[in-house]
């Protein structure tokens, strides 16, 4: 209320806005409606490897043959994925391949499956293909909610956090406390400030991947916003507790990332938190990231009503609670 | 409520930072309701940390503090109200203008002064729609005070408000303080200008290694030299011995020696009875007069008489 002054950084606009549109453009590109890549694989030199590169022409399949001891130094450094050994009819045809990488064993699946359907294999039920690119399930779809949830989290977070010790080293805060303002009012401030932006910061961001990617919100935009909202918060707080002891900005920087980057790998921006064990999946379940991006999915991608995001909006408006409280104990004043 | 006669008191006062020495030493003070009390001293004497304990913004190692009747631990809501501060340093944010500084600060306060009449006051009319990183830093300084006086204070604290001004905003600025006592309210200036504190002070008290070591109006310290005159002399010829300067100081009207960078400097009342004595003493003694000056003295020789360094070493 008080501090609504505060706003008149450039350099903060584009951190806030700019960033995250750029790094939609970048993600978009990279994943925008490209063909399925192909896999490399490489067959050992010898008897039948020329057989076996004419049963593996497929576009999905880039093979060549190699001599042994090349074919294992270009397994080993990585540059294929699968190297196939030849054997004579009647023998067992050896595949070579890193069973943890993914890319391998799809390799694998796909190498076999071609090799035995052109040596004769029948299967016993047909199948129909039908491949998914309508807007909604795309990796675009799953992506921009994700996107403006870890916005949200880094411009509350290093905002706040920067300004505070920002205010602090200019003894600007000790100033202020010389005076008979309230002390949760000014903390209050820069919450109800994040608060002002995300009017802004979300809408566009929406707009923005609509408009470039056709991501439509399925759910109620008011929902959406009322989520976001609960998410600023949340972080808001944790970036003044963060903010609240630091005396200058290594330090708060150090914390930010500290408590950032279990959130950036751990709550589901880039990549589903289903491919995390499931005994870790409380944890990261409570987490305010995740919680506010399955909200904001739930919503953009799945068209979800109050009741079903009823989880998330909880766990936000605890995070944001408690860390506010903490602050307002924990914050140096001097 | 009627005003209490003593507007800040401190007793006993002690302040240890963290892994250092006592920066504050068992200090003693009262600020009467209604004067202007200056608080002079070296670097380091601990001046802003004296200001800053009373301000309630530092918590003392030990020793009772009480502004206007109250204490800190359970008025400090009440007190804020009533005090008017500025610190040492402070920067505001570069881009609020000067006005909305005002009224930021205004805000704070319950009751208080209208932005644009303090504004007025200390005459940043001008630049009242300027950005604070656009101010020079005489008028930062001058709108600290501001952002100090907007809540109509009882007891204004100002550490150090014309450090840098040049003269003319100096001037200004003793005007404002001026303006504000004559309202009968009580300020508590820290500051390195003599000339400052003898214009300005009712009363000053002078700090060295956080101890008080002199306290009374600028005119009781300064007579308490034994004199009002200060003779300053460059004799030519090579080292002055101990003897001369004992010899020197038995002359008539004369009350002390002491050795400066030039020469000497002698305390001396009534003047016109100790200079033409002087005169004669070194022409019978033989000595080249290189250089004489008088002055009046100030409250710089209180503290070189009391400590045997300068203020500002
Ligand atoms: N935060 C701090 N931590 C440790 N020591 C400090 C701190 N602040 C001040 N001091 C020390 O306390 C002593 C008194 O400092 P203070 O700032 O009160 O001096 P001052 O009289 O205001 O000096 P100046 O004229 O330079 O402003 C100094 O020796 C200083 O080094
Ligand atoms: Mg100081």
């Amino acid at each position: 209320m008080r501090f609504r002054l505060f706003l008149r950084e450039p350099s903060a606009v584009f951190w806030t806005f700019g960033f995250p549109i750029l790094l939609s453009i970048a993600l978009g590109i990279a994943f925008r409606n490209r063909p399925p890549e192909a896999v490399s694989i490489v067959v050992q030199a010898g008897p039948g490897a020329d057989a076996i590169l004419r049963e593996l022409a497929s576009p999905l399949i880039k093979a060549r043959v190699q001599d042994g001891e090349a074919a294992r130094r270009e397994l080993r450094s990585g540059k294929v994925v699968l190297l196939i050994i030849p054997a004579a009819e009647g023998a067992a045809r050896t595949y070579r391949y890193d069973e943890t990488r993914p890319e391998a064993r799809m390799a694998r699946a796909l190498v076999d499956d071609a090799l035995q359907t052109a040596e004769g294999r029948l299967d016993p039920t047909p199948v129909r293909d039908e491949r998914v690119t309508e807007p909604g399930a795309r990796y675009i779809d799953f992506l921009l909610p994700g996107l403006v949830g870890l916005n949200l989290m880094s411009s509350s977070m290093w905002g706040i956090g920067y300004m505070i010790v920002d205010l602090r080293t200019k003894k600007l805060v000790k100033r202020l406390v010389a005076t008979p303002m309230r002390r949760g009012d000014f903390l209050l401030s820069f919450v109800l400030m994040r608060a002002v932006f995300l009017l802004v910061e979300v809408p566009l961001l929406f707009a923005f991947g609509w408009v470039v990617f056709g991501v439509r919100v399925v759910g109620s935009p008011l929902l959406l916003m009322g989520l976001a909202m609960l998410g600023s918060l949340a972080f808001a707080g944790l970036g003044l507790l963060v903010a609240s002891r630091a005396r200058n900005t290594q330090t708060v920087g150090g914390l930010m990332n500290l408590v950032m980057m279990p959130m950036f790998i751990g709550s589901g921006v880039f990549f589903s938190t289903s491919n995390f064990p499931d005994g870790m999946q409380p944890l990261l379940r409570v987490l305010p990231l995740t919680a506010l991006n399955d909200g904001l999915r739930a919503v953009t991608n799945a068209g979800a009503g109050p009741s079903q995001v009823a989880f998330a909006a909880v766990v936000l408006a605890v995070w944001a609670a408690v860390s506010f409280a903490a602050a307002l104990r924990l914050f140096r004043w001097r | 409520m009627t005003e209490p006669p003593v507007a800040a008191r401190c007793r006993a006062l002690v302040m240890r930072y963290p892994g250092g020495v006592a920066a504050i030493d068992g200090l003693d003070l009262d600020v009467h309701a209604g004067e202007c009390f200056g608080l002079l001293g070296p670097n380091g004497a601990g001046k802003t940390t004296t200001v800053e304990i009373l301000e309630g913004l530092l918590e003392p190692t030990a020793g009772d503090v009480e502004i206007l009747g109250m204490r800190w631990s359970t008025d400090e809501r009440r007190l804020r109200e009533r005090l008017g501060v500025s610190l040492q340093e402070t920067h505001l944010p570069e881009r609020l203008t000067v006005i909305e500084a005002l009224i930021l600060f205004r805000s704070f306060f319950t009751k208080g002064r209208e932005p644009e009449d303090v504004l007025r006051a200390v005459s940043l009319e001008e630049k009242r729609a300027s950005y604070y990183e656009k101010l020079s830093g005489g008028q930062k300084q001058r709108l600290a005070v501001a952002c100090a006086l907007v809540g109509d204070p009882d007891l204004l604290f100002l550490d150090e408000p014309t450090t840098g001004l040049d003269p003319q905003s100096r001037l200004q600025l003793w005007d404002v303080v001026t303006e504000f006592k004559r309202a009968g309210r009580t300020v508590v200036l820290t500051t390195h200008y003599m000339e400052e504190a003898e214009r300005l002070c009712d009363r000053v008290g002078i700090i060295d290694r956080g101890k008080l070591i002199a306290l009374g109006s600028p005119r009781e310290l300064i007579a308490a030299l034994g004199g009002r005159e200060v003779i300053e002399v460059t004799l030519g010829g090579g080292a002055i011995g101990e003897d001369r300067v004992g010899a020197l100081s038995g002359i008539r009207g004369v009350s002390a020696v002491r050795r400066v960078a030039e020469g000497l400097a002698l305390t001396a009342d009534p003047l016109h009875v100790a200079l033409p004595a002087l005169l004669d003493h070194l022409r019978g003694a033989g000595l080249q007069l290189e250089r004489l000056a008088t002055r009046h003295a100030t409250l710089e020789d209180v503290f070189v008489a009391l400590t045997g360094r300068g203020l500002r070493d």
